[in-house]
């Protein structure tokens, strides 16, 4: 278990560029641009925060920290993007810390004016990982246009802790610091909502399953990992090289281009 | 302006009218984006404006604006409504 603790944070400094502090909860913060992302982190860290870039990439990063309960959390913001299925920088930025970040929550901020368009990234982050918290934010927009939420059902439907807030007028801030807690900590554990393909593809991904989870042994979420190679998606694949410091088996991809 | 039955696409649709996309034919990091926007087959989409030179033109869809380049509209198609 502390082998597995001193790796991540090994990972997340090399990798990453982040300074993790023993003992301290990581948080990645996701969602499309222009959802109040920005206010959501600042109104969690208040001026505990500095920015620079991704190692390597000219994407801007901020982080910031914040105490409660007595635990100390790292927030760390992720590019705005529409989708996590890379092909520009900023969705291979996000794409690549929240899955080998491995965060202890991933937060996925959606604008309540907006919610069919945004949750296409919260579904796929969910697919990704179960530790997701999803912000309905921009609940005062939502009010002045007559859009009601109804957030217990939104709830249910995903699988994931949901909450409502308005960051700019702190509405929602104490809830949505307690469920990164439950979050991050394990207590509260979630059953997100899985998407189903086609049977085609529904069958080739449980082909490939016991191929995928002998090579990255339990590091990923093998449905995930699954999917982006059906995807074709080579930019993924040599990211899960770099990140796990593997050699993916040529064997295995041949198998994958056979299906 | 005459509208045809068949298959068209979203630069032949006059402004004010809208079509249900049937078929997005752009490749690479647009098709990606259109999607991710919502733009996939069986939605609803509006003109609501087209620039002096017909390019680009502005889309209504699932509650958002969009403006797309007529080349790339072109691939995108749709049945038209009324």
């Amino acid at each position: 278990m502390n082998m597995q603790v001193e790796n991540r944070g090994r990972v997340l400094r090399e990798h990453f560029g982040i300074a993790a502090a023993s003992g301290q909860y990581v948080i990645a913060l996701a969602g499309n641009p222009n959802v109040g992302k920005s206010t959501v982190f600042n109104a969690l860290t208040g001026l505990r925060q500095h920015t620079g870039n991704w190692p390597g990439k000219t994407v801007d990063n901020a982080q910031g920290t914040f105490t409660y309960q007595k635990k100390p959390f790292l927030l760390v913001d992720l590019p705005g993007t529409y989708s996590i299925l890379a092909h520009t920088v900023e969705e291979q930025v996000a794409r690549d810390f929240i899955c080998f970040g491995q965060p202890d929550a991933t937060l996925v901020v959606l604008d309540a004016t907006c919610l069919e368009r945004n949750l296409n990234l919260a579904l796929q982050v969910m697919e990704i990982t179960p530790h997701v918290v999803v912000c309905v934010n921009l609940m005062d927009e939502a009010r002045k246009k007559k859009i009601a939420i109804d957030v217990p059902a939104l709830e249910k439907e995903l699988g994931v802790p949901v909450v409502a807030t308005a960051a700019r007028r702190g509405e929602g801030l104490d809830t949505l610091r307690e469920t990164l807690y439950q979050v991050s900590t394990g207590v509260r554990k979630s059953k997100p909502r899985q998407l189903v393909y086609s049977p085609a593809v529904e069958k080739a991904v449980e082909h490939l399953i016991p191929t995928v989870q002998r090579l990255i042994d339990h590091k990923l979420n093998p449905r995930w990992v699954a999917l982006r190679l059906l995807d074709g998606d080579r930019a993924f694949i040599e990211s899960i090289s770099r990140h796990l410091e593997l050699q993916l088996n040529p064997k295995a991809l041949q198998e994958v281009a056979a299906l | 302006m005459h509208v045809p039955d068949k298959l068209s696409s979203l630069a032949d649709l006059p402004v004010g009218t809208a079509g249900r996309i049937s078929s997005v034919e752009l490749d690479g990091l647009l098709r990606r984006r259109v999607l991710d926007l919502g733009m996939v087959p069986g939605t609803q989409v509006e003109c609501i404006r087209k620039s002096p030179v017909g390019d680009p033109i502005a889309f209504r869809v699932r509650n958002t604006t969009i403006a797309l380049r007529s080349d790339d509209a072109s691939l995108i198609k749709v049945y038209p409504m009324a």
